[in-house]
């Protein structure tokens, strides 16, 4: 996997693919993306010419979901994007070095491909005791997170994980555990948010940096507009439902059984902003919704932390009490209530027993 | 320099409210038709995003039939948007009555905390509600401690229910649209929009309990002197 001099093209053609194969591969590409007619033959060209993109991918405090999500893509196959497509120089999950002759290949991409290669980061530093945490290769991981970072292009944060947070930097917290871009500020990065985020989409946005050799276009969270720019709610077929005013009261009900929206069961589509409602999961077989449960908003910012995924209402943790707005609103203009009728009731008497106030104020010209 | 002509104003007009004899009604002329009309639409735009707003929080109980049949939520939530709208433009216009308006129009929007004067009325008004004094410090629009409550309770939290509330449709109008261009950096405060839903949600409550305090303050004073206007 070291040398990435070469091009895709030459590596198809190397494999035995045929030319009329790799077109296919161009314009089945730049459908997916959505692109218009003539971006196959741009990405067709681009493939011929350009040497292929090194990446890195590291791995710091995460569960491995956003990989197992990205071996699964269909459109383009995972074997295309990482036999052909990008050079993945390292990868300690899936990669067959180890030991000093893996880490060698850091050095050596940093050296080599100095400000060329694509750092894809799963996962988060944890940055407590040291960033102990965390040790990868026998350092911090954050000290090899931010190494990398230093010569990289562009860094991917792939999942909730490097994004937001996620799991380990959920309340309380314990490792200090902090998404990419609070320690990594002098590079571009792309939030892929999600756990894990939908493999069509990850794979979809390695094409586009390895085809056109720059970022997409990415929105005011960092994340590339072309996959996160509606929300689940946007594309969701179950949206006629909601519009409709048919919601789902029980788990087993009968509109359960007859599909309605989710709403009062907790989903957070209407508040997440991801691409399962219109691209969904497993090569488009399903997604939540489809299932028959609601979205988590595990795209989300800090979605371990709003209480149950089961409650249309967030709950609310501020000064020791765990209510949501409701409760917290009705309690405190209840409070208000019975004061204004303490006071009235005072009022009431105070002017029965000031009856002389009264009638010199009445004599007084108004 | 505009800002200095605003002070100038500013200080002027308040100088007419502390002017005013404190003898006189409430309802002489003091709220002119502009602020009557804006209160009364405000009002009802206000009663309409409440209810719609707690029950686009609870979901409605489940309609019978095909949902093509049905477009309730629709129709709920329409009613919110256009109270918005209507809430929007209406504070808007009241905001633009306050600088060209007389000096009443102004109060719910200067506050002059930096004022020693301005405690030393707060603190007459709060021992007159505590039963601790006789007469009222002022009679004229609001009292001091009336205009504290506008400003903190009513005229910020609208504020804030209008740009958490455009920013949300933003979210639905989508992101290319002027109202997500124009507030969508509520986003970079909260970035999950679910906290956005939270706070706004939390603002109808802060406006249910200014209601409350509202109208009973009204109806006190209307009770309490038969001159005294309900605005």
């Amino acid at each position: 996997m070291g040398g990435a001099t070469e091009t895709f093209y030459s590596v198809i053609r190397r494999q035995g693919m045929t030319r009329r194969s790799f077109h296919k591969f161009c314009s089945l590409t730049a459908a997916s993306l959505g692109l218009g007619p003539l971006a196959a033959s741009s990405i067709a060209n681009a493939l011929e010419t350009k040497p292929r993109v090194p990446v890195i991918w590291l791995h710091g405090l995460e569960c491995t979901c956003c990989s197992e999500s990205f071996i699964r893509s269909a459109h383009p196959l995972i074997k295309d994007v990482l036999l052909s497509m990008i050079s993945l120089d390292y990868d300690d999950t899936i990669m067959a070095a180890a030991g000093h002759q893996a880490e060698a290949i850091l050095e050596e991409t940093r050296a080599k491909h100095k400000g060329m290669y694509v750092l894809a980061v799963e996962g988060n530093p944890p940055l407590n005791e040291g960033g102990m945490f965390c040790i990868d290769g026998g350092k911090p991981f954050i000290e090899k997170l931010r190494s990398m970072a230093e010569e990289a292009m562009a860094i991917i944060a792939w999942g909730t994980c490097a994004s937001w947070g996620c799991v380990q930097a959920a309340k309380p917290n314990p490792t200090g555990a902090v998404p990419i871009d609070k320690v990594i500020t002098n590079k571009p990065i792309i939030k892929v948010p999600g756990c894990p985020p939908i493999a069509e989409v990850m794979s979809g946005l390695v094409t586009f940096i390895t085809t056109f050799g720059k970022l997409p276009e990415l929105d005011r969270q960092g994340r590339p507009s072309m996959f996160y720019s509606e929300r689940i709610h946007d594309k969701c077929y179950r949206r006629s439902h909601f519009d409709a005013g048919q919601f789902v009261e029980q788990w087993d009900d009968k509109y359960a059984r007859k599909g309605y929206c989710l709403y009062k069961m907790g989903c957070k589509g209407p508040t997440t902003y991801n691409a399962c409602s219109a691209l969904r999961w497993n090569g488009g077989v399903s997604f939540p919704i489809q299932s028959g449960h609601g979205c988590f908003g595990c795209s989300e910012d800090g979605f371990w932390d709003k209480g149950s995924f089961y409650d249309r209402l967030t709950t609310i943790r501020q000064f020791g009490i765990e209510e949501n707005a409701d409760q917290i609103g009705m309690a405190a203009a209840g409070v208000v209530g019975l004061t204004v009728a303490a006071h009235a009731a005072v009022t009431a008497v105070k002017r029965l027993t000031h009856k002389p106030d009264r009638a010199a104020q009445k004599s007084k010209p108004s | 320099m505009f800002a200095n002509d605003m002070l100038d104003r500013a200080r002027k007009l308040l100088a007419t409210v502390d002017a005013e004899p404190t003898e006189r009604s409430i309802g002489a002329g003091i709220a002119c038709a502009p602020v009557r009309l804006w209160h009364w639409v405000n009002a009802a735009a206000i009663l309409m995003l409440s209810v719609t707003g707690y029950v686009i929080g609870t979901g409605t109980p489940a309609m019978s039939g095909e949902a093509s049949g049905n477009f309730l939520f629709g129709y709920i939530r329409f009613a919110h948007f256009s109270a918005g709208y209507v809430l929007s433009i209406g504070f808007l216009l009241r905001i633009y009555w306050a600088l060209i308006g007389n000096a009443h129009a102004m109060q719910i929007f200067w506050v002059p905390l930096w004022r020693k004067c301005f405690w030393r009325e707060v603190y007459h008004e709060i021992r007159w509600y505590a039963f601790l004094t006789v007469e009222p410090e002022r009679r004229v629009g609001h009292n001091r401690l009336a205009q504290l409550a506008m400003f903190f309770m009513f005229t910020q939290t609208i504020t804030f229910m209008v740009v958490t509330g455009f920013a949300l449709y933003g979210q639905g109008a989508g992101t290319d649209s002027w109202q997500y261009k124009l507030f969508g950096w509520v986003f970079s405060i909260w970035p999950n929009s679910q906290d956005v839903h939270t706070w706004h949600h939390l603002g109808l409550w802060v406006i249910v309990a200014f209601a409350l305090v509202h109208i009973y303050a009204v109806v006190r004073e209307h009770s309490r002197r038969a001159g005294a206007s309900l605005l």
